[in-house]
């Protein structure tokens, strides 16, 4: 297990929690992002991902260095899920600790914002009557972004 | 030669998840045009493109041996 990892099996949260927690650290946080049934009003039956594998963990890793950069003392360890996840599957974990609560809070919401700028991982949201690929989350709903 | 990998949505209007093109040379920019003019239907335009597993620029030129890749926005998360 890395710290920074594209994984195809279910994500056991604890791991990662662990593989950051340290004497120094007062604080972890982890966030898990998981598969949700409704959207504007549109039912998912599953979801498919699908990853650059090799630059999506580099750019995991240096999303990781941007935290420590950002609240020193912070540690981070992210896992993302591919392949086809069922409904409330864990898609992602974000583990950071710090030696205080609040760097371990905003270095944690930072991480999951990064993962959708930047991050070569795609999502397809299957329907009862189609599916599609998602794209530009964060700066649609409508339009195109460039 | 350099590869080339498509993903998601791209990957579907190329049919192909990765291929050799003859861009040696060549500017990311040209790379990108040489994708629209072969497949009329990709929107090169909204993809980044990255050459060896970073973001590039589209003036930075390609070398052989390079793996370049569109990279439609994302949606990880």
């Amino acid at each position: 297990m890395k710290a920074f990892e594209i994984v195809t099996e279910a994500i056991n949260p604890q791991h990662y929690a662990d593989m950051v927690l340290r004497p120094e650290a007062g604080a972890v946080t982890v966030f898990t992002g998981h598969v949700r049934e409704w959207t504007k009003g549109v039912r998912t039956l599953y979801l498919a991902y699908e990853a650059y594998v090799p630059m999506a963990e580099k750019i995991l890793a240096q999303i990781g260095a941007e935290i420590e950069e950002r609240w020193p003392g912070a540690q981070t360890a992210i896992a993302h899920r591919i392949g086809e996840l069922a409904i409330s599957d864990i898609a992602v974990v974000i583990a950071v600790s710090s030696p205080h609560r609040k760097a371990a809070y905003e270095a944690n919401e930072y991480a999951i914002e990064r993962i959708k700028e930047i991050v070569p991982i795609w999502k397809k949201e299957i329907w009862e009557d189609g599916e599609e690929w998602i794209g530009d989350q964060k700066k649609k709903p409508e339009g195109d972004g460039l | 030669m350099i590869t080339v990998h498509y993903f998601a949505g791209l990957k579907e209007v190329t049919g192909v998840a990765q291929e050799q093109a003859d861009l040696s040379g060549h500017t990311v920019q040209q790379l990108a045009q040489w994708a629209a003019d072969k497949y009329p239907g990709i929107d090169a335009g909204a993809a980044r493109i990255a050459v060896n597993e970073e973001y590039a620029l589209p003036e930075d030129l390609l070398q052989a041996g390079d793996v370049a890749a569109f990279i439609p926005p994302v949606s990880g998360g």
